[in-house]
């Protein structure tokens, strides 16, 4: 199983109602259904994989999350998830904003632009990092944004969002120290705290 | 509505009719006795569990797929019925039959009115897409089918689907509306006075009693070329006819020189053989009256079935935000709601064109929901 599909397990409980922002072919809510038995809902942009997810057995919305979650109510989901989708999205703000609102937690998952091995393509080979994590050059890429852990940290603390727990991981499994440098990407769960202001 | 030409599966189909003795209609009036249309397609298991029923638009009928005798086009929706197809006749039984109002087999402005010994005409009462529904359940009782696995169907069929939903959520497990809405919009009304004002107009429809005299066939003709550039795209006119004209030159006359004007001349000319006018009048009317917004989509205490919507890109006339505005009122009742838009370029008629990417979508969704 992938790491972060590991790691996102580990923080949803049971039966939970999971609603899943830019959910690919589905792959990540198959495993949540199968593992944790979860109500899942997707959200995703392209077309052929929506056909993907209904194969799955999937109940999966085609859309843009860029344009809000106007037709959830508020809180209607246990978990909201972001896994790889957060920095592929023009204002991260807002879809933070609307997935803490929908969701009663977030959890958020995206590569590390810290990671060792991404600092030493910056210093010593002078180009932007192409790593397993982040495995597009700088023409190609779809991510918008790039972060570290301390980044998202710093942005969490600025919002008023409680982190609840997070995971560093590498290819091999958790990062256990060190996970700003050590880690290649990062899972973390959120809750909007009573000073929220995003 | 265009139709591909694919080899049908099903073969030699029969249209068979029902009656019932009254309808009550959302009006309060009685209409009866009440005839209507229908075929089926596969086996209706022990437990009743595997009825579809599927829904046509404006100017369908019964004949969903294969061929029914002396007919050389096969049924409106002949690619997505039949073994191995998106309604697997195999595993499915499925239902189609001709709405009431029409004039395809079922009662409709031009069947008999056994008060008057005459053709009901303009004294047909107005009927509605919640009454096309009950006369189905009728239908529904009589085949002795306890709940529908599913009611699919585009356009104004999709309407009757989303009012299965409302009307009996009771019978009905899951729902797949297709390029439709929650309620016509001033646009929709509108072309649908256009075309009913061209019946109108036409001296010959003799203020709805016609029958005996001939059809209002310029007037039925218009309406069905003002419907026919509704249900394409201004690309799929583009790909279709471009400019091309019939034949070499302009001729500097009023005849159809071009092969767009040939082609809505020729549609409208085959559309006042088969269908009557004062039909087209009472079926657009209950599309306008169409209206399942806010909550009426919902009957209180009632569970919501699982819903499939789909929608095509390129379709202007039941455009993709009307299919999104189902999506929202099913999700503010938390209901299980699987949403695609297609990116198609044949507009409305997508439903009609786009086979391969409802059958991926319609065949795993109604898998899913037969297991559950």
């Amino acid at each position: 199983m992938r790491p972060d599909h590991a790691a996102i397990i580990g923080m949803v409980e049971p039966g939970a109602q999971v609603l899943d922002l830019g959910c690919g072919k589905g792959e990540l809510l198959a495993v949540l259904v199968k593992e944790r038995g979860v109500k899942a809902q997707g959200i995703e942009l392209r077309e052929e994989s929506i056909y993907e997810c209904v194969e799955k057995g999937l109940t999966v919305l085609h859309g843009d999350i860029e344009g809000g979650l106007g037709e959830f109510p508020d809180k209607s989901f246990d978990y909201v998830i972001l896994n790889q989708s957060m920095q592929e999205t023009r204002n991260v703000e807002f879809v933070l904003k609307e997935a803490l609102r929908v969701g009663k937690n977030a959890i958020v998952g995206f590569p590390n632009m810290c990671h060792w091995r991404a600092r030493l393509d910056v210093v010593f080979r002078g180009r932007t990092p192409v790593s397993r994590a982040l495995p597009y050059r700088w023409h190609n890429t779809p991510n918008m944004h790039f972060l570290s852990l301390l980044d998202f940290e710093d942005f969490c603390r600025e919002k008023g969002v409680t982190v609840l727990d997070r995971r560093g991981l590498t290819a091999q499994g958790p990062a256990r120290f060190w996970p700003n440098l050590l880690a290649e990407s990062a899972v973390y769960k959120i809750a909007p705290a009573p000073s929220c202001c995003l | 509505m265009e139709q591909a030409t694919l080899p049908s599966t099903l073969g030699t189909v029969e249209t068979r009719s029902y009656s019932f003795d009254r309808l009550i209609l959302a009006t309060g009036q009685e209409l009866g006795p009440v005839t209507l249309a229908y075929q089926t397609y596969g086996r209706l298991d022990e437990k009743g569990g595997n009825a579809i029923l599927l829904l046509h638009a404006l100017t369908g009928d019964a004949n969903v797929a294969g061929f029914v005798a002396g007919e050389q086009k096969p049924g409106w929706w002949d690619p997505m019925v039949g073994p191995g197809k998106a309604f697997d006749t195999d595993k499915y039984f499925v239902v189609c039959s001709n709405v009431v109002g029409g004039c395809r087999g079922s009662t409709g402005p031009g069947s008999m009115d056994a008060k008057t010994g005459r053709p009901y005409g303009i004294h047909f009462p107005v009927i509605t897409i919640a009454d096309m529904v009950d006369a189905q359940r009728h239908l529904m009782e009589h085949l002795k089918i306890p709940s529908w696995l599913a009611v699919a169907g585009g356009s104004m069929g999709g309407m009757q689907a989303l009012q299965w939903a409302a009307s009996y959520p009771d019978r009905v497990r899951s729902v797949i509306p297709i390029a439709t809405t929650l309620k016509h919009s001033p646009q929709q009304i509108a072309f649908d006075e256009v075309g009913r004002q061209a019946v109108m107009a036409d001296p010959d429809w003799r203020g709805g009693d016609y029958y005996g005299h001939g059809q209002p066939e310029r007037g039925l003709a218009v309406a069905r070329m003002i419907g026919h550039i509704t249900y394409m795209s201004d690309q799929s006119m583009e790909e279709k006819f471009s400019r091309r004209l019939k034949t070499e030159g302009f001729k500097f006359t009023f005849d159809a020189e071009f092969e767009v004007e040939g082609y809505l001349r020729n549609r409208g000319a085959h559309f006042v053989r088969r269908f009557d006018a004062n039909s087209y009048l009472y079926v657009t009317r209950a599309m306008d009256y169409f209206d399942l917004s806010g909550d009426k989509l919902f009957k209180p205490g009632a569970p919501i079935p699982r819903f499939l919507v789909i929608s095509f890109k390129s379709d202007w006339l039941y455009p993709s935000y009307q299919s999104r505005d189902i999506v929202t009122a099913l999700r503010s009742r938390q209901g299980d709601v699987t949403y695609v838009e297609v990116n198609s370029t044949y507009g409305h008629d997508a439903f009609l064109v786009e086979y391969d990417e409802q059958t991926r979508l319609i065949k795993s969704f109604l898998a899913k929901t037969h297991a559950a």
